[in-house]
């Protein structure tokens, strides 16, 4: 009953959605990816979960019923590891210190701005003063509905974010959030996706520990010691609280035991194969992200049966980079066979899912598919490594990432495939509600000369 | 398809690695080190030297090397080097045992290659000095091509770092002011702190320690308890105190060297080497008596106050006290020649053509305790050999072929002639990029015509 309330309420404010009990998509190509592709077949919605997929569904006598004819019907896109939801300050144009950074270091969040980590006020003097942490920090508990990006990320086809607190060294847990909804509540379909730990650093000596990568390491690997220990403690402490002494509360404890897995960066090979081994070492539930060196790591991957997050922003040569210091061989071949990792990860059946790296226009996201698609990824597993895997690798399977009867009702409708770049994106549904994409914004970097002069608003011709 | 062939052919590397032919290196002038010097073959099997003479008869199956007129030398064993490291100073603490070389071990590296091409083999990983007890150090041999974990020296005793003197303090107040001022960053800042770091440190160590004895007699008398936690800055100093972990540390003025041996002796513990020991020529008994051993420069110094008390004579004269010394490179380039710096000990100090060697070789494992495994050609020990086309104590000569395990990783003919295929495929790759970027930049796109 809650969802049809909302439901009523959605469609009687001024968003672009409509909201009756059912919706049948009628004579449409359905591709569910869980399953084959139905040729020409009806999908109905309803109370925001698929209620029936097939070729001979029957449409309920209350259902809207769109006309499929020439419409193509795919799950919702997610994006395996993101900030969408979370509202990020007005992006400072790039002021002199962010600027100057040198260029991306081998290992940064993919997810904070350059140069953001910032330490706590006093420099840390040891893993004791916790730094750069904030693991029990929920993203569940920082996602509102009027972040400005959820719009053209359902433009991109985007209906699922899997979303976390960008900054730290354990900078928090991700929760998966759909991309529309009244109330930041709506948004979550599961608060607790992982622990996004980064291999940041406090950035040279006076900054505080750890100020080196090896410092950041031996970091986590004490934290995570820690947790075992607080848990144990706490386990006895619960069964002999007479005579024993109590464990001091740690936030930072709490969140680490809180979180089902661990995302961490691997950018190398060489990094693929030490965070295996750190996560092994340790016994973590881990899932690495990065990987532009997926292509050249499969076998590590392969060996030890792990998923990984692969970006979808392929390295680039830095825009303004010396021209007496070319690039290296070793950095070249890694800029030219980056995009051939979700082949390579596909070949090997290495599960895998994609994530925009912060890119949010459709046209963007399509060029580095391309990529991907030209050095040998099928569209089938492209799909699904923005559908069904990412779901299998956060244990939400079960509600998400396909078209099957009582998943959540999160489709993207388009007039073609999706992955070319004439397709139009006719509607996005999240939670069952439609959405059909607004023009996107013209690119930031567009000069404003040669932009196109804003057409007036409609009302005010009429 | 394009894309797996990287890993067939891995596979097949790997593969035939396994059942890799013996070799037979002939007709070459063998310098073992510890048993002399002569012309004639060694028979590498299995990754090991399995036979050295003046005549050997070559299994029909096994490769043969001619080395005639050329020179073998076991592999060159650095004792103290910076590289293949993503990470190396943990500065913001003055105890960062907590960290390792081994989280960060960076088998990419170039400076591997080059230094292969020096003809070293094996080296030990440090952390900096910038702590009066810094990090933990990794012994690896440079199997350039393989992953982290597999150039680690396997069964080698682990390590760790010590400083003393103006690195650790001026850590602690770069800007020199006076000390009390804001701007000291974090304690010691003077050489008294950085003894009394030691100090503390180990004070607190035994505590620790003690805390597990006591958890172990707990459990031992079946009361129920709670482990203590696991503290990773003390447990490698822990290691220390029960002779697991071998303390390198690094240091240049006497009175701040027998400071230190004096702390080892108090808490019990021995100092493994010490590190640049540029003034171990004063107290080169005294070294001798705790049983340290010295790796030092042969002629590198002056770069700040603490390294002007230098001599040349500094290797010759620890050698002739009874002292293990070696010569080691702490710089990627110094590591490319560091039989060069071998041969500086004839003539400063008179050290024979072996002894110079031996600073080089089986000295610098020995301090290592791998002694057993490399560090000279004798029969058993890994095959680790280096081949040079003139004497390696000539300044004209240069390093032919590198094996280490019997493989080989440096084959100067063949790097000159991959240089020209390197330069192609940078061209190809560039040409491609600047295509790629032609095509994508976004003027060229929608630009509306005029």
């Amino acid at each position: 009953m809650k969802r049809l309330v909302v439901l009523l309420l959605v469609a009687a404010s001024a968003l672009p959605a409509q909201g009756p009990a059912a919706v049948a998509i009628h004579n449409a190509r359905v591709v569910p990816v869980s399953g084959p592709v139905i040729a020409r077949g009806t999908v109905v919605l309803r109370d925001g979960l698929i209620e029936a997929v097939g070729a001979d569904v029957n449409i309920p006598a209350d259902a809207w019923v769109i006309e499929g004819d020439g419409l193509t019907i795919y799950p919702g896109l997610i994006d395996a590891l993101s900030t969408f939801g979370i509202p990020q300050p007005a992006t400072p144009q790039a002021n002199g210190a962010a600027a100057q950074q040198p260029a991306a270091p081998q290992i940064t969040s993919p997810l904070a701005t350059p140069g953001a980590v910032t330490a706590a006020n006093p420099p840390a003097r040891g893993p004791e003063d916790r730094p750069m942490t904030t693991s029990w920090v929920r993203a569940a508990d920082l996602v509102k509905p009027t972040d400005r990006r959820l719009n053209s990320a359902r433009a991109a086809g985007f209906t699922t974010a899997v979303t976390f607190p960008p900054r730290g060294i354990f900078a928090g847990q991700g929760a998966i959030v759909d991309l529309a909804g009244e109330t930041p509540g709506q948004m979550i379909v599961a608060d607790n996706a992982g622990e996004y730990v980064t291999l940041a650093t406090s950035g040279g000596f006076g900054g505080g520990f750890p100020n080196s990568l090896m410092g950041t390491i031996a970091y986590v690997r004490q934290l995570y010691l820690d947790a075992e220990h607080y848990r144990i403690a706490k386990q006895f402490y619960a069964a002999h609280p007479r005579g024993t002494a109590r464990p001091d509360y740690d936030r930072a404890l709490e969140g680490v035991l809180d979180a089902p897995r661990v995302l961490l960066p691997a950018t190398r090979r060489t990094d693929v194969d030490r965070m295996l081994r750190f996560a092994d070492d340790l016994r973590l539930q881990a899932v690495l992200y990065g990987l532009p060196e997926g292509y050249r790591s499969a076998d590590l991957l392969k060996k030890a049966g792990a998923s990984v997050l692969v970006n979808l922003r392929w390295p680039e040569k830095g825009r303004d980079t010396d021209p007496d210091e070319p690039d290296t061989l070793q950095v070249l071949r890694v800029r030219d066979r980056a995009p051939s990792t979700p082949a390579v990860l596909a070949q090997n059946g290495v599960k895998f899912a994609l994530y925009t790296g912060g890119l949010e226009r459709r046209a963007d996201l399509l060029r580095e598919i391309k990529r991907a698609l030209d050095e040998g990824l099928s569209p089938e597993d492209a799909l699904r490594a923005l559908t069904l895997s990412p779901a299998e690798i956060y244990g939400v399977a079960d509600r998400l990432g396909s078209i099957e009867p009582g998943k959540i009702a999160n489709l993207v409708v388009t007039k073609g495939d999706i992955f070319q770049t004439a397709t139009e994106v006719k509607y996005v549904f999240v939670d069952g509600v439609k959405f059909e994409p607004v023009e996107e914004p013209a690119p930031a970097n567009a000069r404003p000369e040669s932009a196109p002069p804003t057409p007036e608003p409609q009302g005010e011709k009429q | 398809m394009k894309s797996m062939k990287p890993f067939l052919v891995a596979c097949l590397f790997t593969a035939s690695s396994l059942a890799a032919p013996p070799i037979v290196i002939q007709n070459a002038t063998i310098l073992t080190v510890t048993r002399g010097t002569l012309t004639g073959s060694i028979l590498i099997r299995n990754g090991k030297i399995e036979e050295i003479g003046e005549r050997i008869t070559a299994p029909a199956d096994a490769q043969i090397v001619d080395a005639t007129g050329q020179f073998v030398m076991p592999g060159i064993v650095d004792c103290h080097s910076h590289i293949a490291a993503d990470s190396i100073n943990e500065g913001s603490v003055s105890v960062s045992a907590m960290v390792g070389i081994e989280d960060v071990l960076n088998p990419e590296d170039i400076a591997i290659y080059r230094a292969l091409a020096g003809g070293v083999t094996t080296a030990n990983i440090l952390h900096g000095s910038a702590n009066s007890i810094g990090g933990k150090c990794t012994v690896v041999k440079l199997r350039w091509g393989k992953d982290a974990h597999d150039m680690i020296f396997e069964g080698a005793m682990p390590g760790i770092k010590f400083a003393l003197g103006e690195n650790p303090k001026r850590a602690g107040n770069p800007s020199g002011q006076r000390i009390g001022a804001a701007n000291v960053l974090r304690y010691p800042a003077t050489r008294m702190g950085v003894e009394d770091v030691i100090r503390e440190a180990f004070t607190e160590a035994k505590a620790y320690q003690q805390s597990w004895k006591d958890y172990n007699d707990k459990v031992a008398r079946g009361e129920q308890a709670i482990a203590p936690r696991r503290d990773l800055k003390l447990e490698p100093l822990v290691e220390v105190l029960e002779g697991k972990r071998f303390v390198h540390a690094h240091c240049y003025r006497a009175d701040e060297i027998l400071m230190l041996l004096r702390v080892a002796d108090e808490f019990g513990f021995k100092i493994r080497t010490l590190q640049h020991v540029l003034e171990g020529y004063k107290v080169a008994k005294e070294i001798a008596a705790h049983g340290a051993g010295a790796s030092t420069f042969s002629d590198w110094w002056s770069y700040k106050l603490e390294a002007f008390d230098a001599i040349p004579y500094n290797a010759a004269i620890m050698t002739r006290k009874g002292i293990v010394v070696s010569l080691n490179s702490d710089s990627a380039e110094l590591m490319r020649h560091l039989n060069d710096e071998a041969a500086k000990t004839m003539k400063y100090g008179g050290l024979s053509e072996t002894e110079a060697l031996s600073l080089i070789t089986i000295n610098p494992a020995k301090q290592l305790a791998i002694d057993n495994r490399v560090g000279s050609i004798e029969v058993g020990k890994d095959a680790d050999l280096a081949i040079f086309d003139k004497h390696p104590l000539s300044n004209f000569a240069k390093v032919e072929k590198v094996y280490i395990d019997g493989e080989l990783y440096f084959d100067r003919n063949k790097d000159l002639a991959d240089r020209a295929v390197h330069e192609a495929d940078k061209k190809k790759l560039l040409d491609k990029e600047r295509e790629l970027q032609r095509r994508a930049a976004p003027g060229a796109v929608r630009r509306p015509a005029a």
